[in-house]
């Protein structure tokens, strides 16, 4: 067993781990932060985004222990206040999701393209930068229009 | 229309857990004292065990147990079971072999059960998986359906020595004949209908859990239809009765068919928490759900449509081979025949039809319905035989579509259907006006100029949703009903619980679903909760598949609300002092006719339960009622798509330039949730032209078990689509509603294909049309432009 302690949604936390814990298992498992899922074991599918350090990665393929003193942020952070993050609430409001499991893969991502490419992206753009997150629901065409009204309303005003 | 109400584009109640990461799916869920499950999987496609050694498995660290199919057979499990009976054409039943839920001495596909390790964690049930030793026999396997019947061929199952399930068939075969006898053009093809999987992003997951102070079991599974489960594992598999048994399928993430069935891991869980005393979790992970979870497809046809001299269409006559794997899953038998022969007269008017299907087993996955069902397959053999024959015919393929098209109804096809309403012409219409099909040849001489081979296809596809009545599909050979239940509750402050045997994966039922009780009572949707995917809540339920939970589940709802509204007239009549006759139900308020007296939903309700102004002799107090709808017909959802793709001959790589839907669903609920279903509906019949294809090579292992091998469609492999729509109300349920959820899947791939081949100008390319098949045809075709 290990020792990790890191930042999740501004809280800190440590605990005693196997080695080979996946930073997802550690965040589904030991703090009980379900809203990141696992749709695969490749690293293709992106159910399992959140952000370590403000950038966008795939929990599934990290170590638990790379993780230590970092900064991470998941689905559960991105409300503050009872407020939704504009990228959930474009998703609501364009219905960017179906089943809801992919969700917050694609949010997390999403918020990452806006921070990578900025807030006006075209089609394009989003569909090429969404290669590492599957949907199998909605045939992407309301999720393309929520990561772009989502930009939009992430911009400072 | 209300703001809430019927026919308005209202966000999703759903949602606000999804988007803030607090939807509860099955492996979400932990129970106090929770085990982990890890299953021994075959590595062979086709062996018998002559010798399975758990001992080491047992002694390793944190193991609970190690059960195998012995232990299963010595408690007096049953086999997993396949509900519908197919009769050969020589009126002999099927030919259904055991499928115990872990092997008992032979196992017949890569992925096939073994045994179950329960240990303290889940690392640790997957180390001793590893330490379990079976001495394999290895048989030859069958994988190429072409050749399963072949003499010589080995036995997978002893009960059929030629590996035929069935020799099934429908139409007039007499008919058929004389049809062709007349032809004065015959278009012929053979035709593969790929074979796909079905991967919802979220695998399959199940815990069991035993009370033994009640000695009651509660299952916990990623299910779209949890009391057909119960049922299932009750009184078949023998788990437990049904009054024992609960299962509880929360927010399931996504299905596509693939969830509808009772599978060997939450058999196995369910049972084994007994054994153990514990409860038993097992979550699948993608190359599990590659393996193990059914199949779609797989349909192997040669089909002869005969014409007239102008076109008209005389007769068809298809021949189909269909895959269904190592084993008959829950639903599969009737997925090739029952919902694939009859949709075979697609929107035209076909005098004679005759169809054959061999059901095929072979040592792969188990095969059973896939978003479509058996309607993807038909409508593909249907619009491919149109198109190729309209070509054939130099005729344009719209205006050969419309010549043939079924234009009074209700209209009865020679195989079984009788399609109530549709108005197939104007659908057509909007579509050719809105991909702009005027200007297609100018579009095509411009991407000439820049190289590119530009094409366009059609798929005017017709579908059978609403699935179905009872007696109609008993007739045929279901093992159950196929109505629907609902229960209305309504509270005494006036809002309303509705219980349906409907289940959400994705559909979005808790919003429209509270639609149509804000539509109806009067009441916002935010007083209205849906509750649904518990079988101790919902009384009996038949889930949701088959485009079902509109048609069917709702028409339950709506015929439930009814009673409530007869009721609340009663009770609203006493506490006005008027007579029922005169009590008017309008936007939320019961009134007196010719008066001012008034009173609102909510207080009635509030009049029900008090019960102070009337007397129990004279009107039962409370306010909740139930009701199962049985459908008295099939709905016939149906639609044009067009689908204008460019293809670049140098790589072969296919742009889909726009995608143009118009569909008729009779009435809609939601807006926007019903574009939603079209266009996941088309990138799925998209992936299946363009990406996916399972593929297992020739000792049976299955070379794309994981997203790097099978292509699933990423948002940069299709476009925005345009979509229409047409209305022609269901005449046959009392919404008007036809149902929209496999729609696209099943006007896709014939509308990519006949896009594809009208770019290349010949037939031969077969889905999935990845660029480096269509690079190779496209050669073919350059070399034909060059000779010419």
């Amino acid at each position: 067993m290990i020792s990790v302690s890191m930042t999740v949604n501004g809280k800190a936390v440590s605990a005693k781990i196997d080695p080979r814990t996946l930073l997802v298992q550690f965040l589904r498992e030991n703090l009980l932060l379900t809203g990141t899922h696992v749709g695969c074991d490749t690293s293709q599918c992106g159910a399992c985004v959140v952000h370590v350090d403000g950038k966008a990665i795939k929990s599934c393929t990290t170590l638990a222990a790379t993780c230590d003193g970092a900064s991470v942020v998941t689905i559960e952070g991105l409300a503050h206040d009872g407020a939704l993050h504009p990228m959930q609430e474009a998703f609501r409001e364009n219905h960017g999701l179906q089943c809801g499991f992919c969700t917050p893969g694609m949010i997390m991502s999403a918020i990452d393209i806006v921070n990578r490419k900025g807030h006006d992206l075209d089609e394009h753009t989003i569909r090429e930068e969404l290669e590492g997150n599957i949907c199998r629901c909605t045939g992407y065409h309301n999720i393309v229009k929520s990561v772009a009204a989502g930009a939009h309303a992430m911009a400072p005003k | 229309m209300s703001a809430t109400g019927i026919g308005a584009p209202v966000r999703r109640k759903e949602d606000f857990r999804f988007i803030t990461g607090k939807g509860q799916y099955t492996d979400d869920i932990n129970r106090p004292g929770q085990t982990h499950a890890a299953f021994l999987r075959s590595p062979h496609a086709h062996a018998t065990i002559k010798k399975l050694d758990i001992s080491q498995a047992q002694q390793a660290e944190g193991v609970i147990a190690v059960l195998t199919g012995d232990d299963l057979a010595k408690d007096g499990i049953g086999g997993l079971i396949c509900g519908w009976m197919i009769h050969s054409k020589d009126g002999s039943p099927m030919k259904a072999g055991s499928h115990p839920a872990l092997a008992q001495g032979k196992v017949r596909y890569v992925g096939d059960h073994i045994a179950v390790v329960i240990a303290e964690t889940l690392s640790q049930a997957r180390d001793a998986v590893e330490k379990i030793h079976v001495d394999y026999e290895l048989l030859k396997p069958v994988i190429d359906m072409a050749h399963a019947t072949d003499s010589g061929s080995p036995v997978i199952h002893d009960v059929s020595p030629n590996n035929q399930v069935y020799d099934w068939h429908l139409g007039d075969k007499g008919a058929t004949e004389s049809a062709f006898a007349k032809a004065k053009h015959v278009t012929r093809l053979d035709i593969v209908n790929n074979r796909l999987i079905p991967n919802a992003m979220e695998p399959r997951a199940a815990i069991g859990d035993y009370d033994s102070g009640q000695d009651a079991f509660t299952l916990y599974t990623t299910s779209q239809n949890p009391h057909v489960a119960r049922l299932v594992l009750s009184a078949f598999i023998g788990i437990a009765p049904e009054h024992k048994l609960r299962v509880i399928a929360p927010d399931v993430g996504g299905g596509f068919g693939s969830k509808i069935f009772i599978y060997a891991e939450e058999t196995v869980c369910v049972w084994a928490a007994k054994k153990v005393g514990r409860p038993v979790k097992w979550t699948g992970d993608r190359t599990e759900a590659f393996l193990a979870d059914a199949h779609g497809r797989d349909h192997i046809t040669h089909a002869e449509m005969a014409m007239d001299d102008k076109g008209h269409i005389l007769g068809l006559r298809v021949k189909t081979k269909a895959n269904l794997g190592a084993y008959l899953s829950t639903f599969s038998s009737c997925v090739p025949t029952y919902l694939y022969a009859p949709l075979l007269s697609g929107q035209y008017n076909i005098p004679a039809i005759y169809v054959e299907v061999e059901g095929l087993y072979t040592n792969t996955a188990p095969v059973d319905a896939y978003r479509g069902a058996g309607r993807p397959e038909a409508t593909f053999v249907i619009e491919r035989m149109v198109e190729v024959a309209a070509r054939e015919m130099g005729q344009d393929p719209a205006a050969f579509r419309r010549r043939n098209f079924i234009k009074s109804f209700p209209h009865q096809t020679p195989v079984i259907m009788a399609y109530d309403t549709g108005n197939y012409g104007a659908s057509m219409d909007l579509a050719l006006e809105m991909a702009d099909y005027k200007n297609f040849g100018k579009r095509k001489r411009d991407s000439a100029k820049k190289g590119m081979l530009r094409g366009i296809g059609f798929s005017a596809y017709i579908e059978a949703c609403g699935i179905a009545p009872s007696a109609a599909v008993g007739s045929l050979g279901a093992g159950v009903g196929l109505w629907e239940s609902a229960e209305v509750r309504v509270n005494p402050v006036g809002t309303v619980e509705v219980l349906t045997g409907s289940h959400s994966h994705g559909q979005g039922h808790e919003t429209t679903f509270a639609q149509l009780v804000s539509d109806r009572l009067g009441i916002s949707i935010d007083q209205v909760a849906i509750v649904h995917g518990d079988t101790d809540k919902v009384q009996f339920g038949m889930g949701t598949y088959g485009s079902r939970s509109g048609a069917v589940g709702m028409s339950a709802i709506s015929k439930a609300l009814d009673k409530v509204v007869a009721k609340a007239k009663k009770v609203a009549a006493y506490a006005l002092e008027a007579s029922e006759g005169d009590i008017e139900f309008k936007d939320g308020r019961f009134s007196v006719a010719g008066t001012d007296r008034s009173l609102a939903f909510g207080e009635v309700a509030l009049q029900a339960y008090i019960a102070h102004k009337f007397s129990g002799q004279e009107l039962e107090p409370g306010l909740k009622e139930g009701a199962f709808y049985d459908p008295t017909n099939f709905t016939f959802p149906s639609g044009v798509h067009i689908c204008e793709l460019e293809i670049d001959p140098d790589t072969g790589v296919t742009r889909i330039d726009r995608w143009t839907a118009v569909d008729d669903f009779g009435n809609i609920i939601n807006p926007m949730i019903v574009e939603g279903q079209v266009h996941g509906g088309i990138a799925q019949g998209v992936g299946q032209a363009l990406l996916e294809g399972a593929h297992y090579d020739a000792n049976g292992q299955l070379v794309t078990a994981s997203y790097m091998d099978y292509c699933m469609p990423r948002a940069d492999d299709l476009p925005s689509f345009d979509i229409g729509m047409t209305t022609t109300p269901c005449t046959t349920n009392p919404l008007g509603i036809k149902g929209c959820g496999e729609a696209g899947a099943i006007a896709a791939p014939p509308a990519v294909i006949n896009a594809i081949t009208d770019a290349l100008g010949h037939e031969q390319i077969a889905m999935p049309a990845s660029p480096q098949a269509v690079w190779r045809a496209a050669q073919k075709s350059l070399h034909k432009l060059a000779a010419e």
